[in-house]
């Protein structure tokens, strides 16, 4: 029987496996921040070990870093202690860290395909669920927790169980303003955010090869939402185009020897997964969610269902998130006002999502009672969008680009949403209280929010595109 | 690790579904660089309104409740991978918590710190709610060596898995870190045939 993309990555990683028990996996790369890895530095100090590979170890300050004056001290004491234990954690293990002001600085999910440190084949851990991002790519990458940040510092490997395998397939052609992220809302509308717990999750079809390559990192990033430990995409020509001269890709014939391995890295035509699930490109509509997990979407312009529809029968959470969101079952959306955009993280902080934002705004004028935040992914995403004139773009349009970092995506810093306001965000959770205590969030992709911004409550963007 | 054996406990019902780590511990309260002291922010912004007042019937304040055992709707810790929640959790005294399947990173987080997920039919996760509702004190028996829950008055059971790696690692306090570290000359013998070991940097 033929293999999986996943099985042939999955196997090359096995260092050995234990009967009756878990199997020790070899990691291949590993992202820290400052939030999930202090506790588990403190775990090496404790035992008196060192980093086994700190070279294997890249880490950057993200999830709890402002937005704005990031050459000034954070004024929050326990943030600015926060980023400064990384600091000197990484120098006191020679551990690479693209820190605040330096011009590799970003979400780490961004930074690590950016920077050509992802590539395909790999295994790579982070300990932040998103870390599906890199599945992108083909490799298997999946967020891990503290205890498990230690235990890769101390030997570069974790126990694992091998998942079982989903492939997802999505056939045919995205019709003119859909996108990727209404593509992954999409299929998370379907099976639930618990619908892909336990497995391992492919994506292919048509639609999938049809996405760049950071339309592909969109729809990875949010299989978590959906439970699935993470999803990954076969590596073919968009891939290759993209690692070409990347900081830490391979040049010459290094290059040409990666990709002759990278070639080999698809499914077998007579591989079977544990599950597959086939859906159309055609039937999704711009997406827009009207509760509080990611599950709970629709196309922007139906109406928002009531709990005798809700997935699997779960009819009391239901009706708890439609009251929590003060959003009416059985009325639309469209025209709904909203105070708030937030467009960045880790699913859309992209340059290609800048860029659909820029397309949106030029020449129109964002509506007054809108406050938006625009964050870029990283710091080389914002120097492109300046170098390419999007800042500008943002200006004449009433907004302003703002610093890298995760930002009012999980609200650690000061990017909070106030209590009971909507903010239309290109981000991928809409849990109770994750934009700040008390904000409701409605997910949508940076074509959606954008034009929300522009006019003040939420719209379709195919009306203008 | 604690040692985890056998707890005999009432237990606090949370009934929702989807119950993620974001409501478990808020990402406002992950500053910290420490492992301590997370119990006190679980369940935050369920617990307490803005003003701070304590909101009185969340089961976890509502003084019919109380136990060292979590029963709660599926799909339980789905979302962020904190392991602060599971902290948070084992911090505030529970020690087991109850559901009809946990989120797959939250699982492995709370196996690592001593606190058992235990993963019940959908069918025994009702009965148990019902149970509770009717006898809020009511006990309930998990019974780790036997992989079993028992409701002792009711003479009503169910048999839970568990891999026995991690069982064993409960059973014995054994943390499954110091197996690793076993582990490390296997580890430089598979890197001499491993693709992407070379220095990157």
């Amino acid at each position: 029987m033929g293999k999986t993309l996943f099985d042939k990555v999955w196997n090359q990683h096995v260092v050995r496996e234990i009967n009756d028990g878990p199997l020790v996996l070899y990691i291949d790369r590993h992202f820290i921040h400052e939030v999930t890895s202090p506790q588990a530095f403190t775990g090496l100090k404790e035992k008196g070990l060192q980093v086994f590979r700190p070279k294997q170890t890249i880490a950057t300050a993200d999830h709890n870093v402002p937005t704005y004056d990031q050459h000034l001290p954070i004024k929050n004491a326990l943030s600015r202690k926060q980023v400064s234990t990384l600091t000197e954690n990484c120098k006191t293990y020679g551990i690479e860290l693209y820190g605040l002001g330096h011009p590799f600085q970003g979400i780490v999910h961004v930074i690590g395909p950016e920077l050509g440190i992802t590539q395909p084949g790999m295994t790579i851990v982070c300990g932040d669920s998103h870390t599906s991002t890199h599945g992108a790519f083909g490799t298997i990458a999946f967020g891990i927790g503290t205890s498990e940040v230690l235990h890769v510092l101390a030997t570069q490997t974790l126990l694992q169980y091998k998942p079982k395998t989903m492939q997802i397939n999505v056939e045919g052609v995205l019709q003119n303003g859909v996108s990727a992220k209404d593509l992954i809302l999409y299929i998370i509308s379907k099976i639930g955010m618990g619908g892909a717990t336990g497995y391992f999750v492919e994506y292919s079809g048509q639609a999938i090869r049809n996405l760049s390559m950071e339309s592909r990192m969109t729809v990875c990033n949010m299989s978590i939402e959906m439970g699935a430990r993470g999803g990954m995409i076969a590596p073919d020509k968009v891939t290759f185009e993209y690692l070409k001269n990347r900081e830490f890709t391979p040049r010459g014939n290094a290059l040409e020897n990666m990709k002759s391995y990278w070639d080999s890295l698809k499914t077998d035509e007579d591989a079977v997964f544990h599950q597959e699930l086939t859906f159309h490109a055609d039937d999704i509509a711009p997406m827009i969610t009207f509760g509080t997990n990611p599950g709970m979407g629709m196309g922007v312009d139906e109406k928002v269902p009531s709990s005798e529809h809700a997935l699997n029968g779960e009819t009391y959470s239901f009706d708890k998130s439609l009251n929590y969101m003060n959003i009416d079952a059985g009325k639309p959306l469209l025209g709904k006002k909203v105070n708030y955009v937030f467009i960045g993280s880790c699913t859309n902080g992209r340059i290609e999502d800048l860029r659909q934002v820029a397309r949106v705004v030029k020449g129109r004028k964002k509506a007054p009672n809108i406050t938006a935040l625009i964050v870029p992914g990283s710091r080389q995403v914002e120097v492109m969008a300046r170098k390419e004139g999007i800042d500008k773009i943002l200006e004449e349009a009433g907004f302003e680009l703002r610093q890298s970092g995760c930002s009012a995506c999980l609200a650690m810093n000061e990017d909070k949403i106030p209590k009971g306001e909507y903010c239309v965000s290109t981000s991928n959770r809409n849990f109770e209280g994750r934009q700040g205590p008390g904000s409701r969030t409605l997910l949508a992709s940076p074509l959606t929010a954008a034009y929300t911004a522009i006019k003040g409550y939420i719209a379709d963007v195919r009306e203008i595109l | 690790m604690k040692i985890f054996d056998k707890l005999i406990s009432s237990v606090v019902p949370l009934v929702d579904e989807n119950i993620d780590t974001d409501q478990i511990i808020p990402a406002r309260f992950l500053k910290a660089t420490t492992r301590e002291g997370f119990g006190e922010n679980l369940f935050r912004d369920w617990r307490f309104d803005d003003q701070g007042e304590m909101i009185k019937d969340f089961p976890l304040n509502n003084k019919k409740y109380a136990g060292k055992i979590l029963l709660a709707g599926k799909n339980f810790g789905c979302g962020s991978s904190r392991e602060h929640a599971a902290w948070a959790i084992f911090d505030y005294g529970f020690r087991v918590v109850v559901s009809s399947y946990f989120a797959d990173i939250f699982k492995n987080n709370a196996l690592n710190n001593g606190l058992l997920p235990v993963q019940v039919s959908e069918t025994f996760l009702e009965t148990l709610f019902r149970n509770i509702e009717d006898n809020p004190r009511m006990e309930v028996e998990v019974n780790l060596k036997a992989q079993l829950i028992i409701l002792p008055g009711m003479a009503l059971s169910e048999p839970f898995e568990i891999n026995p790696f991690k069982k064993h690692c409960l059973l014995t306090g054994k943390d499954e870190f110091e197996f690793l570290l076993d582990h490390l000359e296997s580890i430089q013998e598979y890197e001499k045939r491993s693709f992407y070991t070379l220095e990157t940097f």
